[in-house]
């Protein structure tokens, strides 16, 4: 009798222990995972450092904002870090005032949508060109297309102003459209490659048919590839009305006095913001400037950006998807 | 006689397409040029009645070099900052790529943070950012980590350093496209040789050194280009600055100021083909082509 309960015991013994092992292994399946990317640990670590670095990222669009809607006191008060006790709208008022808000952004919307929307289109074409025909001297035109994307605009900038002022374009946006519309300006060598991965992909069977149909190469362009390749169109659209809207160093030269578009007034804003308060406020009192009232500036400046962003933040993050732009 | 017929046809409607290009490349790019370094070799002087220029040989250069007493300490100090910047930037535009890339939720919204200064960073508004002490990272100031660096090392080595990490955020901040390029060259990679690696019980650490890395490889070159070409044309920096002011001094004029901007670009160049140079070569085994 009594060895035969032995054996039970040990079995059952045993079993507990793989039981315990397999709570074991399960445990750890959890928390480590099955294939070292999957576990609970790691998973952890992965939105812990995600969220404290896009903390760090957009730390200085939160410090912004929060501080344009500081106060003067607040602002002094050591104790106000994050949430100012009161939003204090003045701020913006007077950056708006200061900024000349409407006809600056006028001028800003001129000096992006116009150039962008010539080179989308003329970048287009250059790009179906090289992505499509055969012709000698390509490859050189490649070179150079990549050499125009690492010279600085410093280099050509002295001519080019010189040339625009002979011509009488300065003061107007026409220094700006008039290179984009021969798919040149602000890095139109990175549009016309992505143009030119898109159309690669696009297979080639599908003009080949239209052109047996009797369509010519200007019609296959506008009535069949442009229409599908309304991925690329957008990108390149953002990106370029983006890039010229935020261009200062070029804007400023070109335009001058005559016109100024939003980042090019952050650029004077002291001395706009004494020039009026010392214009408007004669009976009033005085307002000195403070950070609060720069940073509110800056946000307004931000502001139609991060809109457009809001609203076509998947076309700008999906790019390389989208366009294929890295290539092989 | 039909098919050459077509060759040429297509010839011509290649021409045709690329044509506004071509003459965009020779108004605003190759006369340019050519103006621009002929100007760079006189002193050039407008007045009311057109462009006056003196034929001045070299001097433009040297003067450059000798007599100016800011352009190469500043081109000097852009370098150094530049190549801790390069760096800095693929390592942390990785980091964030192979983090985004894991199968995590909110994916759309981690990357449309990191993308979003490449839409809202004007030179102006980061210059504006950097004098309102907003782009250093706060903890950083608070452990005297300042103070060690000014402590121990030469200070032609420690000003950039400690620059640098005055302004780290917005450094980090020109690393949006580059994490865009990662995250592509990531995707691509073969996703059975990472299941195959890890039957055969390699480690994620083992698997990110032997598989990941060698497979976005020729993205880190593409990056490193990218970003330096990205800093040296970015506004911010004080070189460019100092062109710009040159241009409309009396006395050094458009032509000295052409010279500095043709010194700045061959800068650019020799680094460029450094980095060509160094990071060019790939005959490493490459599992991206290998898996299929």
């Amino acid at each position: 009798m009594k060895t035969g309960i032995a054996p039970l015991r040990k079995a059952v013994k045993a079993a507990d222990k793989t039981m315990m092992m397999n709570g074991l292994n399960k445990g750890r399946k959890i928390l480590l995972g099955k294939q070292g990317n999957d576990g609970m640990i790691f998973k952890i670590v992965v939105y812990a450092l995600l969220i404290s670095i896009g903390f760090v990222y957009v730390y200085p669009i939160l410090y912004m904002i929060s501080q344009s809607f500081k106060s003067l006191e607040d602002l002094l008060d050591p104790t106000v870090m994050w949430l100012p006790k009161s939003l204090h709208w003045d701020n913006f008022v007077q950056a708006w005032k200061v900024l000349e808000f409407p006809k600056s952004f006028a001028a800003s919307i001129l000096n992006s949508v116009l150039p962008a929307l010539a080179q989308t289109l003329s970048c287009a074409l250059v790009g179906y060109g090289f992505a499509r025909f055969k012709f000698p001297g390509k490859s050189i035109m490649l070179v150079f297309i990549l050499f125009t994307f690492i010279i600085p605009v410093q280099v050509v900038m002295i001519p080019l102003f010189l040339m625009f002022k002979e011509y009488g374009m300065l003061g107007s946006p026409l220094p700006f459209i008039v290179p984009a519309l021969f798919a040149g300006g602000i890095k139109s060598a990175l549009f016309i490659l992505i143009y030119m991965q898109f159309f690669r992909t696009i297979p080639k069977s599908l003009e080949e048919s239209a052109g047996l149909d009797g369509a010519g190469a200007v019609k296959i362009f506008f009535r069949i590839m442009l229409p599908i390749s309304v991925p690329a169109i957008v990108v390149v659209f953002l990106f370029s009305l983006v890039w010229h809207w935020n261009e200062t160093y070029t804007a400023s030269l070109y335009l001058g006095e005559s016109m100024r578009t939003l980042p090019v007034m952050l650029q004077t804003f002291d001395l706009a913001f004494s020039q009026a308060m010392s214009s408007s406020s004669a009976g009033q009192e005085m307002v000195n400037i403070n950070e609060s009232i720069k940073l509110a500036g800056t946000v307004l400046i931000i502001l139609p950006l991060l809109l457009l962003y809001l609203f076509a933040q998947k076309w700008f993050v999906e790019v390389v998807d989208k366009t294929g732009i890295t290539g092989e | 006689m039909l098919k050459l017929l077509r060759k040429r046809r297509e010839m011509l409607t290649g021409y045709m397409f690329v044509l506004p290009w071509m003459i965009g490349f020779l108004l605003f790019m190759a006369y340019p040029i050519y103006f621009s370094l002929n100007m760079s070799f006189h002193k050039v002087i407008i007045s009311s009645e057109g462009i006056k220029k003196d034929y001045v040989g070299w001097n433009n250069f040297k003067n450059a070099f000798l007599t100016d007493p800011k352009y190469t300490e500043e081109l000097v100090v852009f370098i150094q900052s530049v190549v801790f910047m390069i760096p800095i930037i693929i390592v942390f535009s990785m980091l964030v790529a192979l983090l985004i890339n894991q199968p995590i939720r909110l994916k759309g919204f981690f990357r449309a943070i990191f993308f979003l200064p490449v839409v809202i960073t004007s030179g102006q508004v980061v210059k504006e950012l950097f004098s309102q002490g907003a782009a250093s990272v706060p903890i950083v100031e608070r452990y005297g980590m300042i103070e060690f660096i000014q402590n121990n090392l030469d200070p032609t080595w420690s000003e950039p350093i400690i620059s640098i990490i005055q302004q780290l955020i917005v450094i980090l901040w020109y690393s949006g496209v580059q994490i865009l390029i990662f995250l592509a060259g990531l995707q691509k990679v073969n996703t059975q040789v990472y299941e195959a690696a890890s039957i055969d019980g390699a480690s994620p650490w083992e698997i990110f050194w032997k598989i990941t890395l060698p497979s976005i490889k020729p993205f880190i070159l593409v990056n490193i280009i990218y970003t330096t070409v990205d800093l040296f044309t970015n506004s911010l920096n004080d070189v460019i600055e100092l062109i710009k002011v040159h241009m409309f001094q009396i006395d050094t004029g458009f032509g000295y100021a052409t010279s500095l901007a043709w010194i700045y670009f061959m800068v650019i160049f020799v680094i460029l083909l450094l980095v060509v140079v160094i990071f060019g070569r790939n005959d490493d085994y490459n599992p991206r082509k290998a898996g299929g």
